[in-house]
């Protein structure tokens, strides 16, 4: 088998909703399986992912988001991003995908290493305490940089 | 095409994975895990033999199934083959690689 000449995929995932949320871990996950390092950057509302008392509540976004061909009016009464939501949960278990605390540890276990930005984790007020148990640290914008810092390293920003 | 493995001829495709499971044989496994330059042991076999089983039974293979299998961990499976688990693991089990993207 040739060797891949991709080395590593950093992701810098900057959004919480589930559609952003699954490409960034099925693309990191899906490295680690050919065998490429990956990595991932939480900033902003990414950091939703990580906090333990809120990765279980990621919705679909209803409003905005012209692809799930609801009327904007529509998607904006209440209950209609939990029902979406619930349908898109019910057919990625269909498909085996595992829910966000799984595939976190599915990630962790694989070698994709898992970080907060630092200055979204001040700018939220947050504590160490407040994010999973198995995030690798909190790194600066720059402490990211120079791990992208070797050949055939890719940055995807989600 | 044919290749030559253990002393036994086996069709393999452009990757390398065996496209005939019947020619599988554990030597044969060995000779593709020494390619992979992977070192068999008593529990890369109980993997094997776990993949083995999700074939035969037409379940398919996915990280999070290992992750169930009650066989190996995740972060095990990733030091016994390194540099893509489920696709060396599949390859030398004499397997079609999984076409998952999970």
């Amino acid at each position: 088998m040739e060797k891949t000449k991709i080395r590593k995929m950093l992701f810098i995932l900057s959004k919480a909703t589930i559609e952003n949320v699954y490409a960034a871990f099925i693309m990191a996950n899906g490295a680690r399986m050919e065998g490429i390092d990956s990595e991932i950057f939480f900033t902003f509302f990414g950091l939703e992912v990580i906090q333990k008392k809120k990765l279980e509540h990621l919705r679909v976004a209803t409003v905005g988001n012209p692809a799930m061909h609801i009327p904007t009016m529509l998607g904006g009464l209440p209950g209609m991003e939990a029902l979406a939501t619930k349908m898109m949960k019910k057919e990625m278990e269909k498909l085996d995908m595992p829910p966000i605390d799984e595939f976190l540890e599915i990630l962790s276990d694989s070698g994709c290493k898992l970080w907060a930005c630092k200055l979204a984790v001040d700018m939220f007020h947050l504590k160490e305490k407040d994010l999973i148990d198995n995030l690798d640290g909190i790194l600066t914008i720059g402490d990211f940089y120079n791990r992208a810092d070797k050949d055939n390293t890719h940055l995807l920003f989600i | 095409m044919e290749k030559k493995l253990a002393k036994i001829t086996v069709n393999v495709n452009e990757e390398g994975y065996l496209t005939d499971f019947s020619q599988w044989t554990k030597e044969v496994g060995n000779e593709i895990a020494k390619e992979q330059e992977i070192e068999m042991t008593n529990k890369h076999w109980e993997v094997i033999a776990y993949i083995h089983e999700k074939f035969k039974n037409e379940e398919p293979l996915s990280i999070r199934g290992i992750k169930k299998s009650g066989v190996i961990n995740i972060k095990e499976f990733y030091q016994l083959f390194p540099g893509g688990p489920l696709k060396k693991a599949t390859m030398i089990a004499g397997i079609p690689k999984p076409k998952s993207c999970i």
